[in-house]
């Protein structure tokens, strides 16, 4: 079976499991506890903060733990927004995850907020020109992705954050797609907060992180013990920290040597190169062609129906989704896709293919092929 | 040396079945909501584990609702009931919370009360750390219109009290007031059915039981309904969203299914070593003061792992401090807490002043103690007292935050 879901969520890494075996079996203390298994603990916590902070070059104090990406962007944009006594204005694009959207729609629901949607272009990539043009003197917080998680494209988030620089605005970028891709901490010095999840770069599930300005005011969305400097309280998960910090590090080390930077672009070409002949289009690639990550390729088949080329799949050994986990199980076409203007019909056809960059060339040449085996299989080629 | 561990409701070591069952699924792939095999197979190990634990809990497998943490179940359980009850009816304002919950509940319902419009009426203990029925009484029948919820920890973390959740549940019932239940110290070390206690909600913790930090879950009645907290993806029912942590799950559910199968024999055993403990303390120190319920037979009228004492003359980061030193890991309280030189709220409304709320030591019991553990204790005890006595009321808290061993890689 080659697993190509990495987008869901990827396995364990080696590297990581190592390093915190030790803090399952006997480093068990509570960090908050003052005897030496307390101190160790601590330790270990303050090892975690300190790797995240110089991966993402950014301050130890800017640093909080949560339990994943779901949460991290709850608190952003929840904690920034009720935090910061501005305006009630919230600006998102049209293709983010659930967490984000349904934060700015409790926001708008519960505290009064004005909540605005960018569009996105056919290409899956924010239009700026739209996104500028809903900015406004009282915008709270916008949120842009750095990397969707359906389709692979990576957003401007420079861009994004000049834009909302100039009307004051506090800018939240949700990083989970991007950390197994791009230099997150070139991300990390444009924006106030980033979120970053553990269980999709090689580390634990129930653990992650947000970068936030340590400055800022931050509303915290769990309130108790006052940890995290009382941005986020609750018994700090020290192994689900060292994980995140580990595999954020180990992330960081690969995307600086390019590993497998390539293996997109062929997978792309091998699937559209055999499936597209004879003049027609039985496969089209989904999402910008360079603005990309390499590690999500997504197609519509035009001439399949639903789910059938992930059955097929499934049967030759490839394990591969429609696209977001969340979603999974839904019969409603994905936001995302329709955001690019497919209709709901050829959005129905989707397929998602998504790697880390510890994915072996040989499983990349063979799902490639599967792909264009199963698509001519089932539209009768 | 291995250092003799008497801090377990800090944290407790996980059980070697959780351990198991944890890493076993830590060597598998697959997001529980996605759709192909290990998917699939990640989602049966979640539903197996919340079957599980549902059954260790007394409660249905749709009850169980799992969370990051004991933190986060209070805080689910106090907004979500405190928000929906409120926004049913607007007269609904005020929380009735005994003065000697944990942070997670007390913090909560603080926040609630300076940004929700929320009114907190605290309840009063006795001075052995249970609630006064009858002050909860006159303050449920005064005007039960205008109760939102009531909140009450099944045991407490310092002292170890256990409450008479039985009672509360029944006198908020007649009003229909929902009745929110802190289990993180109970669950496990008391039986407990969610069935049959009446609470409309109830927290419990991995970490506490031997299962892994990083999870816990709220049972949720079926017939209650609750605004959430973190929104997303609509996991969990839609009130707690987050991409389902199928291992720390497992590790979790093996803790509970274990610690419950063994709930009579174990906590017959802690009790009695704890007897040991504190008879031990009594004849090394005449003046230290007990705390709590006593449990002379082991009726579950307290935590049968928890002994707590005040120390005269001493500061008790100093007797940590010393303690440490020799070998034994105590605490001042409760975890959260510890290192800032506050007097313990729990203490402060037993009664205590704040110089005898200092000297607070606590030790806790759990299933890696053994009699040799409470030995050393008792063994060590009165030269770190001497010491600490010596070091007098300064507290030396740098010195001590400062202390630890390294942590190795
Ligand atoms: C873009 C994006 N943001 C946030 C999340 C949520 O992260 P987590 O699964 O850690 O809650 C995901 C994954 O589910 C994601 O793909
Ligand atoms: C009574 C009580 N409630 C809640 C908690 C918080 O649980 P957790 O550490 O899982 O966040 C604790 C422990 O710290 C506790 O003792």
């Amino acid at each position: 079976m080659i697993y190509l879901d990495a987008a869901a969520t990827t396995p364990v890494r080696q590297n990581v499991l190592d390093v915190i075996i030790p803090l399952l079996t006997h480093d068990y203390g509570n960090p908050s506890s003052t005897h030496q298994m307390g101190g160790s603990a601590k330790r270990a916590l303050d090892y975690a903060r300190e790797t995240a902070a110089k991966t993402l070059g950014v301050r130890t104090g800017d640093i909080v733990f949560t339990s994943g990406g779901t949460e991290s962007n709850n608190l952003a944009i929840k904690g920034l927004a009720l935090g910061t006594p501005r305006g009630k204005h919230l600006l998102i694009s049209a293709i983010e995850h659930p967490s984000v959207t349904e934060a700015c729609h409790y926001l708008a629901k519960h505290h009064g907020f004005d909540l605005d949607i960018a569009p996105v272009d056919a290409q899956g990539i924010l239009d700026l020109e739209a996104f500028t043009a809903l900015l406004r003197p009282d915008t709270t917080l916008v949120s842009v992705m750095a990397v969707n998680n359906e389709v692979g494209t990576i957003q401007p988030i420079a861009e994004v954050a000049a834009a909302a620089r100039a009307f004051g605005a506090l800018v939240h970028c949700d990083g989970v797609q991007g950390a197994g891709w791009l230099e997150m901490a070139g991300i990390a010095a444009h924006v106030d907060a980033l979120s970053l999840s553990g269980h999709k770069i090689g580390g634990l599930k129930g653990a992650g992180l947000l970068m936030v300005r340590g400055k800022l005011p931050l509303e915290p969305l769990v309130h108790g013990g006052g940890q995290e400097r009382e941005r986020r309280s609750g018994t700090e998960n020290v192994a689900g920290a060292v994980a995140t910090a580990t595999a954020l590090s180990l992330a960081a080390e690969a995307n600086a040597t390019g590993t497998a930077e390539g293996y997109g672009e062929h997978f792309i070409s091998t699937v559209l190169d055999g499936l597209n002949t004879e003049g027609r289009i039985r496969a089209r690639l989904t999402g910008d062609a360079g603005r990309r990550i390499p590690g999500i390729v997504s197609f519509v088949f035009p001439e399949t129906g639903g789910e059938t080329v992930l059955l097929e799949l499934e049967r030759r050994g490839v394990v591969c989704s429609s696209g977001s986990a969340c979603a999974a199980g839904s019969t409603d076409p994905s936001h995302v896709l329709l955001a690019m203007g497919y209709d709901e019909d050829t959005a129905h056809t989707a397929v998602r293919l998504s790697f880390t960059r510890t994915v072996k060339e040989a499983e990349i040449a063979t799902s490639a092929r599967a792909v264009v085996a199963a698509v001519q299989a089932i539209a009768g080629v | 040396m291995t250092p003799i561990y008497l801090d377990h409701a800090a944290t407790t070591p996980m059980s070697s079945t959780a351990l198991a069952a944890m890493t076993h699924e830590l060597a598998q792939t697959g997001n529980p909501s996605s759709l192909h095999g290990a998917g699939r197979r990640a989602h049966r190990v979640m539903e197996e584990s919340r079957e599980r634990l549902a059954a260790a809990a007394g409660a249905h497998a749709s009850e169980v609702i799992f969370t990051s943490g004991g933190t986060e179940s209070d805080n689910l359980a106090l907004k979500g009931l405190y928000w929906n009850r409120n926004g049913a009816d607007a007269r609904r304002t005020r929380i009735l919370v005994p003065v000697i919950e944990h942070h997670a509940v007390l913090d909560t319902a603080a926040w609630l009360e300076a940004h929700e419009g929320a009114q907190i009426t605290w309840l009063p203990v006795d001075s052995d750390g249970v609630i006064d029925q009858e002050v909860l009484e006159a303050e449920i029948t005064a005007d039960p219109g205008s109760i939102a919820l009531l909140t009450c920890m099944w045991a407490n973390n310092e002292v170890g009290s256990v409450q008479p959740i039985a009672q509360i549940v029944a006198l908020a019932e007649e009003h229909g007031i929902p009745v929110h239940a802190d289990a993180v110290q109970a669950f496990t070390a008391l039986p407990i059915s969610f069935a049959d206690s009446g609470l409309a909600t109830m927290a419990i913790s991995g970490h506490k039981i031997g299962g892994p930090v990083g999870i816990g879950a709220l049972l949720v009645r079926r017939d209650i309904v609750l605004t959430p907290v973190q929104h997303g993806g609509g996991h969990e029912r839609a009130l707690r969203s987050g991409t389902l942590n199928a291992a720390s799950a497992a590790g979790f559910a093996a803790a509970a299914t274990e610690a419950t199968a063994n709930l009579a024999a174990e906590s017959q055993r802690l009790a009695t070593l704890r007897d040991t403990l504190i008879a031990g303390v009594r004849q090394q120190i005449p003046e230290a003061v007990f705390n709590g319920t006593a449990d002379a037979q082991h009726t579950g009228t307290r935590l049968p792992g928890n002994a707590h004492f005040t120390f005269p003359g001493c500061e008790g980061d100093s007797l940590l401090f010393v303690l440490d030193m020799l070998g034994v890991h105590s605490s001042t309280g409760s975890a959260c807490t510890a290192g800032v030189p506050r007097p313990s709220h729990v203490l402060l409304a037993m009664g205590r002043d704040e110089e005898t709320a200092r000297g607070a030591q606590r030790f806790t019991l759990g299933h890696s103690t053994g009699p040799e553990d409470v030995e050393k204790l008792v063994a060590a005890l009165p030269e770190a007292y001497a010491r600490a006595k010596k070091a007098g009321m300064a507290a030396q808290v740098s010195s001590i935050q400062t202390a630890g061993t390294g942590f190795s890689r």
